[in-house]
């Protein structure tokens, strides 16, 4: 009567990041070396798009990921993917950096920011991530030029709508609706399900 | 006011709300779906724009993590909290995706664990994988079983014992959260109610660890109504030498 568990849908291919999680939560070290593989790239890159500072961008990198070793526990596979669930907790690592750094910062530097191209194209070229690179670039082309900028602003920049609202000179009730509406046509147009 | 606040989603997501306005939404979230559910597929969206920049960290940074989470204690999931003495039955049918039942699952074997942890606070990472191999199979199967029905009860001294049964494996698993250690000599033994006659089900140690918290009940259930647990000597007892400081019934198949 004794037959192997699988967790996930398919038995046949190799365990999902969610049911890593899950093996994760219970102290498993291999399965959390299989997550940090799978994750790190994508936590650092975001991070760095953020930051900058290489340095720091290691050091917070570094926070996030112990960070799902230690809140594996918490993760809530009905709330989204674990993959969401991580990228969620490195935006907000990285922002809460960022803010408690400009809290002394002045207006100026801010507004360098806009002088900056997007993260995405002074990233050194990955296999991997070459083809999803393609389809967000692609579809971020499908937003207007508001939505655009009001959405890579606040994720790539880590700055909040207000900030964005006074670099664009826009209404703050202007911004919100942009970064909502941008998502939303971002969504559809990568084809992204709950 | 509440259809400005829908339109905060986004906002949100990308973490460009300020703390008021956060504390806001987030009360708002809780108790509207739509906005629920557009944050989710938002968030997965922003997920996406991520892994368009994804970059190789350099290699060390690994040897670092990997170094560091031995020393670092893992967080017990978050669960509701319950009262003493009042009984608590969840059915989990066989429509949720087994991958959610199976977190959901692991989460109440985790609940179980940190009541060893309480008390072992010093136990290393070590402790932890063992948790992971030793709760494998069969404990996994029932955990993981589409059938499987939960039910959970509160003890005198706040402690709570959860009893997950499936009908399809014949198995139980039962899952102490909170439980004091047992006094020096003796332990918990768990035993099958059949029908008022107790038939011994194993014994739980959590002195083992955060293993001796969730246990794969001996044996078959076997048509039992339900399950106790006293207090023997070590080793444990043909029959129960104590009275009961547990006795649930086991929850009708859903
Ligand atoms: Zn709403």
């Amino acid at each position: 009567m004794k037959e192997p568990v699988y967790i996930g849908e398919n038995p046949s291919t190799a365990p999902d990041l969610s049911e890593l999680l899950v093996r994760v939560a219970q102290g498993d070290h291999e399965a959390f070396g299989s997550v940090y593989d799978a994750m790190s790239g994508p936590v650092f890159g975001l991070v760095r798009s953020i930051l900058r500072d290489p340095a720091q961008s290691e050091e917070v990198a570094q926070e996030v990921m112990v960070e799902v070793w230690r809140n594996a526990a918490r993760y809530r596979p009905e709330k989204g993917s674990a993959m969401a669930w991580t990228m969620t907790l490195a935006h907000r690592r990285a922002v809460d950096r960022v803010r408690s750094a400009q809290a002394s910062s002045d207006r100026e530097q801010r507004a360098a920011l806009l002088e900056h191209t997007p993260a995405f194209d002074e990233v050194t070229e990955q296999v991997e991530t070459r083809l999803e690179r393609e389809q967000v670039r692609r579809c971020l082309r499908t937003l207007t030029e508001l939505q655009r900028q009001s959405v890579t602003l606040a994720y790539y920049r880590g700055l909040t709508y207000r900030e964005v609202a006074e670099l664009l000179a826009l209404p703050l009730g202007t911004v919100k609706t942009r970064m909502r509406d941008g998502l939303i046509r971002l969504r559809d147009c990568l084809g992204v399900t709950a | 006011m509440t259809a400005d606040l829908h339109t905060l989603a986004g906002a949100y997501v990308l973490h460009a709300l300020s703390p008021e306005e956060l504390a806001e939404f987030e009360r708002h979230l809780s108790d509207c779906d739509s906005c629920a559910l557009e944050v989710r597929e938002l968030a997965a969206t922003t997920q996406r724009l991520g892994a368009a920049v994804a970059t190789a960290p350099p290699p060390e940074m690994r040897v670092r993590v990997l170094r560091q989470i031995a020393t670092v204690r893992q967080e017990p999931p978050e669960v509701p909290p319950e009262r003493a003495g009042r009984v608590r039955t969840r059915r989990i049918g066989g429509v949720i995706p087994r991958l959610v039942l199976a977190a959901c699952v692991a989460g109440a074997l985790l609940g179980g664990g940190v009541a060893a942890w309480q008390y072992q606070e010093a136990r290393d990472a070590r402790d932890q994988a063992q948790l992971a191999e030793r709760s494998n199979d069969e404990l996994m199967g029932v955990l993981t079983s589409p059938d499987v029905v939960v039910e959970s009860t509160g003890l005198d001294d706040g402690a709570t014992g959860t009893v997950l049964v499936s009908a399809e494996r014949d198995r139980a698993v039962f899952v102490a959260s909170g439980m004091a250690e047992p006094p020096a000599g003796m332990v918990y033994q768990l035993w099958f109610d059949d029908d008022g006659t107790m038939r011994p089900g194993g014994l739980m140690d959590p002195a083992d660890g955060p293993t001796g918290s969730a246990v794969l009940m001996d044996g078959p259930v076997n048509g039992a109504g339900g399950m106790g647990i006293t207090l023997e000597p070590a080793g444990g007892s043909p029959q129960p030498t104590s009275d009961p400081l547990l006795v649930m019934a086991f929850p009708e198949a859903g």
